[in-house]
């Protein structure tokens, strides 16, 4: 099981030919008190980039681009019930929906954490 | 993820004491401010509950005195200056000629002078209209040397009581000076939260001292530009540049209040042509309260809808409640649109949202009015 980042501070857990999606904990930190998120639907197909889900803080609102192509299998319902949660476990009970990998080679361009953290850290 | 990043700007005299306290600084009104310490919904509850320390130093403090300064602010300003009493705050507008609004402000009489408080991003130009349409014998001093904080909530009283004895005296916008340590300090009752709390002008010097010493205070935590947001649109107080610019006027703004009576009678200020008309025909669109449906907030710049889809108005603040735990909204709709109780549609990035017109404030004034129990 490998955890994959994006530039954009989305990042992808790849189990088998199924990955979970999510922020990440510096994207969080960044956003401050989140208020408001939701989660795309069962079932949508998204392309690599596209944006699959809206995060908004007290401050603003973001997009979520889907860091990978697929087909959503489940959107978190938990992040529209308490969006605190995306804030307080960003890596785990924030996470934003699980998606049908449809091209793993698309992984390769991602970052690995210690990447990710070295990115961060370069910003 | 979506992220700006904006360009670096001038320092307030408190920067490095607020990057000590861990704030976030983002650029605000050509300064880098405090946007947030340790979060906006934990701040903004601080400030509902105890007492909340801001920094407001990129506010502009002007001094205006020379010969007959009420009358002549009387030109620019439609209240009453004549007989404003003394040590007393007025909130008034700059006004261009045709009746908009260049920004609001306070002033406060200090014997003949005015010291007048305008906001942060405008500062520049006010002091430019005034120096150009004031009369050449009436002196508009910029005072560049102070910075002010603000300290709001419901302790902010028992809290400056602390180092500044005597300052729970003042009652709700009355300002005077007072001793702190042997400097002056200039203290009004008076801020933009809806509670109860004072503004302090002090030697940009002292001001960390200051600071220093308040919140040395356990009731009294530093809050950021983010939850002064949230305080004031809970409140339903306009920010100009967002529910205030030159294309509204005090009648569409809603802020009637700050036109006094023999103003409207006589006349003579910047647009009262147009204004009095407003007032007495009733304006073509209007500042509202929205109360918005569901959970997503809406932001500033999302249209207002009349039930057939037209468009009827735009939101000009809006923002997630944390008192109210609901979205909250304000902005312009057309008169017709106006009544409390008005369904209405948002529309934001596509999404429609129901709203209803509403009363604002949205969280009641708690203001310390003298004799009140």
């Amino acid at each position: 099981m490998t955890t994959y980042y994006t530039k954009d501070h989305e990042w992808v857990r790849v189990e088998g030919n199924q990955a979970t999606v999510g922020i990440s904990s510096h994207a969080q930190e960044q956003l401050g008190d989140i208020v408001f998120a939701e989660a795309p639907a069962a079932g949508r197909s998204l392309r690599k980039g596209e944006e699959a889900a809206v995060v908004e803080s007290v401050k603003a609102a973001s997009d979520v681009y889907s860091p990978i192509s697929g087909t959503v299998v489940e959107g978190n319902p938990a992040i529209a019930d308490d969006p605190a949660i995306i804030n307080n476990d960003p890596e785990g009970g924030g996470w934003f929906f699980k998606i049908e990998v449809s091209d793993p080679s698309e992984l390769d361009g991602l970052m690995d954490e210690a990447a990710y953290r070295e990115f961060v850290a370069s910003l | 993820m979506s992220m700006d990043v904006d360009q670096p700007t001038e320092q307030l005299p408190l920067d490095s004491w607020h990057r000590a306290k861990g704030a976030r600084m983002v650029p605000f009104a050509g300064y880098e401010m405090p946007v947030q310490y340790e979060g906006i919904i934990a701040e903004h509850v601080w400030t509902r509950t105890s007492a909340g320390l801001f920094d407001v130093s990129h506010m502009g403090q002007l001094l205006v005195h020379g010969r007959d300064t009420a009358r002549a602010l009387e030109k620019l300003l439609p209240g009453d200056f004549q007989a404003q009493p003394d040590m007393k705050l007025k909130y008034s507008l700059l006004l261009a000629e045709d009746g908009g609004i260049l920004d609001d402000l306070m002033a406060t009489r200090r014997g003949e002078d005015f010291y007048v408080v305008v906001n942060g991003a405008t500062k520049h130009g006010d002091i430019h209209e005034f120096r150009t349409r004031l009369p050449r014998d009436v002196v508009v001093d910029y005072m560049k040397e102070q910075a002010l904080l603000a300290l709001q909530g419901p302790r902010a009283a028992e809290a400056l009581e602390t180092i500044v004895p005597g300052v729970g005296e003042l009652g709700f916008m009355e300002g005077r000076s007072f001793d702190w340590n042997g400097q002056p300090l200039w203290i009004s009752r008076s801020g933009y939260t809806g509670e109860d709390g004072f503004e302090i002008s002090v030697p940009a010097a002292l001001a960390e001292d200051l600071a220093e010493q308040l919140i040395g205070n356990p009731l009294v935590k530093p809050i950021g530009l983010g939850a002064r947001d949230s305080l004031r649109l809970e409140a339903g107080l306009p920010l100009y540049g967002h529910d205030l610019d030159h294309d509204t006027t005090p009648v569409m703004a809603g802020l009637t209040f700050a036109i006094n009576k023999r103003r409207r009678a006589d006349g003579g200020f910047a647009g009262a042509m147009r204004i009095l008309a407003e007032l007495e025909n009733g304006p073509a669109q209007k500042r509202v309260g929205l109360d918005v449906d569901g959970r997503q907030p809406v932001r500033e710049g999302a249209l207002v809808l009349d039930g057939e889809g037209n468009e009827i108005g735009k939101v000009t603040s809006g923002g997630f409640s944390p008192t109210l735990q609901r979205p909250i909204a304000m902005g312009y709709v057309g008169a017709p649109f106006t009544e409390v109780g008005t369904a209405l549609k948002l529309e934001q990035r596509g999404k429609l949202f129901d709203a209803v017109v509403t009363a604002m404030p949205f969280v009641p004034h708690r203001y310390h009015r003298k004799g009140a129990v």
